[in-house]
């Protein structure tokens, strides 16, 4: 087997068990979402403020963030 | 009963209790003196420096913000059995536990970062270069853990955290005027008058007291170490107990900055310690060693709270009681944050001072987060049964959390936007 040959081989072996790795990540992140897929906690009053509340805190962290990144570009 | 019946009988009850609360002292005295990590240390020899005894009052006033939040993850974690990464999945759903997984990987890995740096930074004054200090301590790290069991780590885990109450003797070596001290320190007002700098520092204060990853250790360390609902209380006594330790450490580390530096700019731990070199080689030490040991305590939590996270929300194997080979990936995780930690100290032109100052950012992401779901957990009866919180818990921890919320999040904000303080 020339150089390359060689090449190719390991190119065709790390693609395939690089794919195979990252798809059994996909199939485990998928079958964490479907575990977790409803919430147990009751969806009352008061949690759905609290997570509204978290939602646009993190919206307003974000867009900080962003105006942060982009007057150290500027 | 005569007197010395009374006595004895008291004397036995009393150490039956001690032996009782050793054998289940742990996660609240760990978590709590971890607390003074490497970032903490930095911020009270600082917060001395800068305004002598004149925060005292304030630091005393963490005792039950500390207390109040970490006791949550005790109740929590004894009643569910679950760590708080798979408590949040398990109550609210996907998206918010993916959220609450990821940023608290990137908190973790970056304040893992600068506490390999307090380390390096510490043991550099005695000569020892980072590369020695960053590949002992891994070593020391690993095996640690590798052990296979709990209760050997907690304990090992609980010698290194005495070593941080060295800033006691500390504070005796530079003689402060106890009177001084008192009169200054334990009345409530703001040197200097209430201005931008003060109110950063307040928030620094703050900020070092209550993080992330002190809510996912503390409550994955109690269901590790396997404890019930009945040992509920010497949970919240160990809590306590390690509350107290954590500010009293906090407090004689500023009475020996606000003693010896008062007034000086001072930027670090470690230049505090090499600037008490040259006038109190004993002093300096003790600083220097008790930076390092602050760093080691930190890291030896955070990066277990990350690998109990990985293992909770994978479905990993993921206990100090396995063995390598009954949890691969749980150790896998461990020693990956280690390495990659330690390699980002060692490269050169590292951007280190940006790391540390996105970690307080990163923080202020999911500080607010966790805290909201840990009041949403325990009130919540199908979850928690009779542990749910009381009216007075809930006023108590509510009003905690929204001031933690608001004062993190100024935190941030200023530290992204330094000139908004002037």
């Amino acid at each position: 087997m020339n150089g390359d040959e060689c090449m190719v081989t390991l190119e065709t072996v790390l693609g395939v068990r690089i794919g195979s790795v990252l798809s059994r990540w996909m199939d485990k992140i998928h079958e964490i979402n479907k575990k977790y897929e409803t919430p147990r906690i009751k969806m009352s009053p008061g949690v759905k403020i609290a997570l509204l509340f978290l939602r646009v805190y993190l919206i307003l962290l974000v867009v900080l963030l962003g105006y942060k990144f982009w007057t150290l570009l500027k | 009963m005569d007197f010395g019946s009374t006595f004895f009988y008291k004397y036995r009850r009393f150490i039956k209790t001690l032996k009782i609360y050793f054998l289940l002292a742990g996660p609240g005295l760990i978590v709590m003196l971890a607390d003074n990590d490497a970032g903490g240390i930095t911020t009270y020899t600082v917060t001395g420096a800068k305004f002598g005894y004149g925060l005292i009052w304030f630091l005393l006033l963490l005792l039950p913000v500390a207390y109040v939040v970490q006791e949550m993850t005790v109740r929590l974690g004894a009643v569910t059995k679950r760590g708080h990464a798979e408590a949040i999945f398990d109550a609210f759903g996907s998206f918010w536990g993916w959220f609450s997984f990821i940023d608290l990987a990137l908190v973790n890995w970056l304040t893992l970062i600068t506490e390999f740096i307090g380390m390096t930074a510490a043991l550099a004054i005695f000569s020892i270069p980072p590369v020695v200090t960053i590949v002992i301590v891994s070593i020391v790290m690993m095996l640690m853990v590798l052990q296979g069991k709990y209760w050997t780590w907690e304990k090992i885990a609980i010698l290194f955290a005495a070593v941080n109450i060295i800033y006691i003797p500390a504070a005796f070596l530079v003689h402060p005027s106890v009177s001084e001290v008192l009169s200054v320190g334990l009345i409530p007002h703001f040197p200097g008058g209430f201005n931008g700098t003060l109110f950063f520092f307040l928030m620094a204060n703050i900020g070092t007291t209550i993080a992330p990853w002190m809510i996912f250790f503390q409550q994955s360390a109690v269901v590790d170490k396997g404890m019930k609902e009945k040992d509920i209380p010497w949970g919240q006594m160990d809590t306590l107990i390690g509350s107290a330790f954590t500010v009293l450490v906090a407090i004689f580390l500023v009475v020996v900055t606000g003693t010896v530096l008062y007034g000086v700019e001072v930027e670090s731990a470690a230049q505090a310690a090499s600037m008490m070199m040259t006038t109190s080689p004993w002093l300096g030490t003790c600083i220097a060693i008790g930076l390092f040991n602050a760093g080691f305590l930190g890291a030896i939590c955070i990066s277990l709270a990350s690998s109990w996270a990985f293992g909770e929300v994978f479905g990993w194997a993921h206990s100090l009681n396995m063995k390598v080979r009954e949890a691969p990936w749980f150790y896998a995780c461990y020693l990956f944050a280690l390495v990659t930690a330690g390699g980002v100290v060692l490269l050169p032109n590292a951007p280190l001072v940006l790391i540390t100052l996105f970690v307080q950012v990163i923080a202020v992401t999911l500080l607010p987060a966790a805290l909201v779901f840990l009041i949403l957990l325990l009130n919540n009866e199908e979850i928690m049964g009779k542990y749910r919180n009381t009216t007075l818990q809930n006023i108590a921890g509510t009003a905690i959390v929204v001031a933690i919320i608001i004062l993190s999040t100024l935190y941030g904000i200023t530290t992204l936007f330094p000139e908004l303080l002037t």
